[in-house]
């Protein structure tokens, strides 16, 4: 195959654009992606301080390379989970990443301050993951409130967001679906979240990462059992391979939909209320945490509740990061 | 033979030349859940791999919940 610029030989088939590119031609199209989300959904501008949440993996330290390649403002923020080994690589890898960028990378000391994931869920009688899901969101949010950061920035990519509308959809999941977007505005003291990302592929972000020389981590995260979303993307990109350009179709569709209003009063009869996932701490409130004294859906936000399982009289966990 | 280190870091040997996008076919990998990689240069699928060549199928689907905030 040849670069559809220049004629070289290509380093990457994009099917759903009709379209080979060269190394060089390659990354001019992922950069103008990006831009292109930023621009198109709102993200961000220069003049914001971006908190860019990274984990080690390849979508999280490809978008803090790219954000800096294209002059934001960018801090990244590593959670330490506690995940052994795993959580001691993956933070090396941030750290790597800071150091090449020349940017300062925070660290919050979860596991030492307050227990390992594993542990808190034990506690708390939750799922690991969801565990995990309400610590991330906390300190997301935290870190750039206290910090004066004004947005929040992850690595979820265009296969992340298809699969997750697949899943919202193939349950009916109504209200989730209402409110994925790559952009949650600020609200009720809750940071705006973004996910440039979103129009780029997992294999656009893995090439953009391996022709950059990123060193990722690749294993998965140890204490990932669900499977639900591997099963997602993996047919939604065997529908791919034989019609190219859906997947893409299927999420930004309907994005461009719901810019315009399209999709109003989709969920006006939902019938399952969420479980927080999509929304995390935002429905509901606004209130202060009694605890922590952060944006809260009730009188005690989640974090504090899930922590507050652990018994540790002597330690206020929340006081630490 | 060529020598192939598949997505789960096991190896394979195939008789070359041969078209790569044959060889993922054969072996049931979706083309668009790897890179192709030889050295330090990516691959299209329709690129023939020759005896002596060593490539490496990089996994690129991660997993983990449909949480949010898995990253
Ligand atoms: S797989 Fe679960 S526990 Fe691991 S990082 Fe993702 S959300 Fe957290
Ligand atoms: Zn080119
Ligand atoms: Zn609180």
């Amino acid at each position: 195959m040849k670069c559809r610029i220049c004629r070289e030989t290509a380093v990457i088939a994009l099917p759903r654009h009709n379209s080979a590119f060269c190394k060089e031609h390659f990354l001019d199209f992922f950069k103008r992606q990006v831009q292109r989300a930023i621009r198109e959904f709102r993200m961000f501008s220069r003049k914001d301080r971006i908190l860019v949440c990274v984990s080690g993996g390849k979508d999280s330290l490809t978008l803090w390379h790219i954000l800096h390649e294209l002059n934001y403002d960018t801090t990244g923020l590593y959670i330490d989970l506690g995940i052994g080994e795993y959580s001691k690589r993956s933070r090396r890898l941030c750290e790597d990443m800071a150091k090449s960028l020349g940017r300062e990378l925070k660290v919050v000391e979860f596991s030492k301050a307050v227990a390992p994931i594993k542990d808190l869920a034990r506690a708390a009688k939750r799922t690991d993951c969801s565990t995990c899901g309400v610590v991330k969101r906390y300190y997301f949010n935290k870190v750039a409130l206290e910090e004066g950061y004004n947005v929040v920035a992850t690595g979820h990519n265009l296969d992340d967001e298809a699969a997750r509308l697949l899943g919202n959809l193939l349950r009916w999941q109504l209200e989730f679906v209402q409110k994925q977007y790559p952009v949650l505005e600020e609200e009720k003291g809750l940071k705006r979240k973004v996910k440039p990302l979103c129009r780029l592929t997992e294999q656009e972000i893995a090439a953009y990462a391996f022709l950059n020389r990123i060193t990722y981590l690749r294993d998965e995260c140890p204490m990932s059992h669900d499977s639900t979303s591997l099963l997602y993307k993996e047919a939604l990109n065997r529908i791919e391979l034989q019609s190219p350009g859906t997947k893409h179709f299927f999420y930004l569709q309907f994005l461009y939909r719901k810019r315009k209003g399209n999709l109003k009063g989709l969920s006006e009869n939902a019938a399952v209320e969420p479980d927080g996932a999509e929304t995390g701490d935002s429905k509901g409130g606004p209130f202060q945490c009694r605890v922590c004294g952060l944006p809260s859906s009730g009188q005690i936000c989640s974090f504090c509740k899930i922590t507050g399982y652990l018994d540790k009289s002597d330690q206020t966990p929340y006081e630490h990061a | 033979m060529a020598k192939i280190i598949l997505p789960d870091g096991k190896t394979i040997e195939v008789k070359g030349p041969r078209e790569i996008r044959a060889i993922l076919r054969r072996l049931n990998i979706l083309e668009n859940t790897v890179l192709i990689v030889r050295g330090d240069e990516l691959l299209t699928p329709d690129r023939m791999i020759e005896d002596d060549d060593t490539i490496e199928l990089i996994p690129v689907i991660s997993g983990g919940s449909l949480e949010v905030s898995h990253l």
